[in-house]
């Protein structure tokens, strides 16, 4: 199992201490011996990241230097696309897709030497929490096989729990990064809206989407977030400013922090969860922040107003998908007929539910009841958080209100499956970002995260206040 | 409003998101999305008057460039994705007799 930093592995193989191709061995090793039970990718590019890892340590012997990520090995959430290699959102609908260009998260990552590994499973289109909507298959959580790994980006998060990889990317739209990165005990980061560029990225719901990295350590986050952050002309929703500085964060400490615990968030979490994010508090007033508690009354609002606004927009989106340009085409005697047998065989039930849903949100006689209210229930969230950071800098709470259930536990019943994400979406609404850091277990031994939470672009503190997390369970 | 989706609106949806329901969906997926609304009976009910609607988190302005050809995606790299290719071109089938 690789136990190996993404830090140390890039800094070793700049210096020559370690070579890209052994630790790549190391990493295919542990998915060799574990993968068959953990289902954690789509994909395996064995032969592409051996290539990959080949080509760093050439250039390490010439003399150049391959970048931040020097032999780093990473997982793709397969949503993320790669020119000439399948990016199927474990849709059945793309199953056979090789896209023509890649992500500019994709680029950038080659760009800092970096080795991708794999493409990982996900819940379809990213519609779900548990990963157990993948048309190939579920994703186990490698710290009990009868749990989910949280979703939708539950192969990234195994796959980095499990060492098959020291890091990877996921997406997060209501959640998708940091509610799977606290199911498996890894650090999840959904960077402010706008931060990382979204060209690329498969679209579920476009004013929501954000890529972020998942990892072990704070540190081989915030390592990860610098190299693919930053404006990209080819997303028009890309900040056209700098990005946070994020090198030597972990030593900020977090004296003099105002931080606010959020009633809201704790509101229905089991009592073991909230008694992790009540030390959490204790240990950063330890490190000399001041930590009150505080309210996001909207917040409460959050959920039904994310799942209207997500299906809207995925309703719009997911048209595309009409077997015209690329993926599944099921034929028809003329062309209606043939959109509706390609999709109808093509996307899952979770897929067409939202689809369905957002169709009705915005439908005539609907729209303002639903998707208009939703929207100005989106406001006044963004209202209540800057009411908040007012008084505080950061703010706190549980990133899932239960540990890892079982698989099975909420497929059949959409609206349980939905709850679980109550925690993360209100920050989501408002398009700040949030980081999900392990902090201990809950009575059944599995991994607790919490939560903490800033305004726009504050991803610099945020990371500090999460290494102090990190730095008090050691 | 909480008034819940009929089987009706369940089917008219599904035909203007073009997809065929079995029976079995149909039943199911009334039910289940009567179950969401139902929750966000909430939202539906809320005052918000005089609250303006959020569409996007950032201040966006309309992001133009200079109207300037710039290399594009490989046209036959494109091509060979699509299930159907004819003379250059995306293969469709035939669109008269298309539903009102």
């Amino acid at each position: 199992m690789t136990t190996r930093t993404a830090t140390d592995i890039a800094a070793g193989v700049r210096s020559r201490s370690l070579r890209a191709t052994d630790v790549l061995e190391e990493s295919l090793a542990a998915i060799d011996a574990r993968e068959h039970e953990v289902h954690a990718f789509n994909l395996v590019l064995r032969d592409e990241a051996r290539a990959a890892a080949a080509e760093v340590d050439l250039r390490v012997a010439a003399g150049d230097d391959p970048g931040p990520l020097a032999g780093v090995p990473i997982a793709l959430k397969d949503v993320l696309c790669t020119r000439g290699i399948p990016t199927t959102c474990s849709s059945k609908i793309l199953e056979k897709w090789r896209p023509p260009y890649d992500a500019t998260v994709v680029q950038r990552l080659a760009g800092a030497g970096a080795v991708v590994v794999g493409k990982t499973n996900m819940d379809e289109f990213a519609m779900g929490s548990s990963t157990e909507n993948s048309a190939f298959g579920p994703t186990r959580n490698p710290h009990d096989l009868t749990r989910v790994p949280g979703g939708s980006s539950g192969g990234s998060a195994a796959a980095v729990a499990a060492g098959f990889a020291p890091v990877a990317l996921g997406s997060d739209t209501g959640g998708s990064i940091r509610q799977p990165a606290a199911l498996c005990g890894v650090v999840g980061v959904n960077p402010t809206y706008g931060l990382v560029s979204r060209y690329g990225l498969v679209a579920f719901a476009s004013s929501l989407d954000q890529i972020g990295p998942m990892s072990n350590t704070v540190a081989d986050a915030a390592l990860v977030l610098e190299v693919i952050a930053g404006h990209d002309p080819l997303d028009s929703t890309s900040i056209d400013a700098p990005a946070p500085r994020l090198d030597g964060s972990g030593d900020d400490g977090v004296a003099g922090l105002k931080i606010g615990v959020v009633a809201e968030l704790l509101d229905g979490v089991d009592a073991d969860v909230a008694g992790r994010v009540e030390e959490a508090a204790r240990a950063l007033e330890k490190g000399g922040a001041v930590v009150t508690d505080t309210s996001v009354p909207a917040s409460r609002y959050g959920l039904s107003a994310y799942y209207l606004i997500a299906s809207a927009e995925a309703s719009s989106n997911l048209a595309r998908y009409d077997g015209v340009r690329y993926g599944l085409r099921v034929d028809g005697d003329e062309i209606t007929e043939m959109y509706k047998a390609t999709r109808s065989a093509g996307f899952g039930a979770e897929v067409k539910r939202r689809i369905m849903l957002g169709t009705y949100a915005l439908s005539a006689g609907y729209y303002d009841a639903y998707y208009g209210q939703a929207q100005r229930v989106r406001t006044l969230i963004i209202r209540d958080f800057a009411t908040a950071y007012a008084d505080h800098d950061v703010l706190l709470g549980p990133t899932s209100p239960t540990t890892a259930f079982e698989l099975g536990a909420k497929t059949e019943d959409p609206l349980s499956m939905y709850l679980t994400d109550v925690c993360t979406i209100p920050t989501k609404l408002a398009g700040h970002p949030a980081i999900s850091v392990p902090y201990g277990t809950g009575d059944d031994g599995l991994p607790v995260g919490v939560q903490l939470l800033g305004p726009a672009l504050s991803e610099r503190r945020l990371f500090a206040a999460a290494a102090a997390l990190e730095a008090s369970l050691a | 409003m909480g008034k819940g989706i009929s089987r009706e609106d369940v089917l008219h949806v599904a035909r203007l998101a073009r997809l065929d329901l079995t029976e079995a969906e149909l039943e199911r997926f009334t039910e289940q999305l009567a179950a969401v609304l139902d929750h966000a009976a909430d939202v539906a009910s809320l005052d918000t008057a005089g609250v303006p609607p959020t569409a996007h988190p950032l201040e966006l302005q309309n992001v133009l460039r200079d109207d300037v050809p710039e290399p594009s995606l490989d046209r036959d790299e494109v091509l060979a994705q699509a299930p159907a290719v004819e003379d250059g071109r995306f293969a469709v089938p035939r669109i008269l007799g298309e539903e009102a």
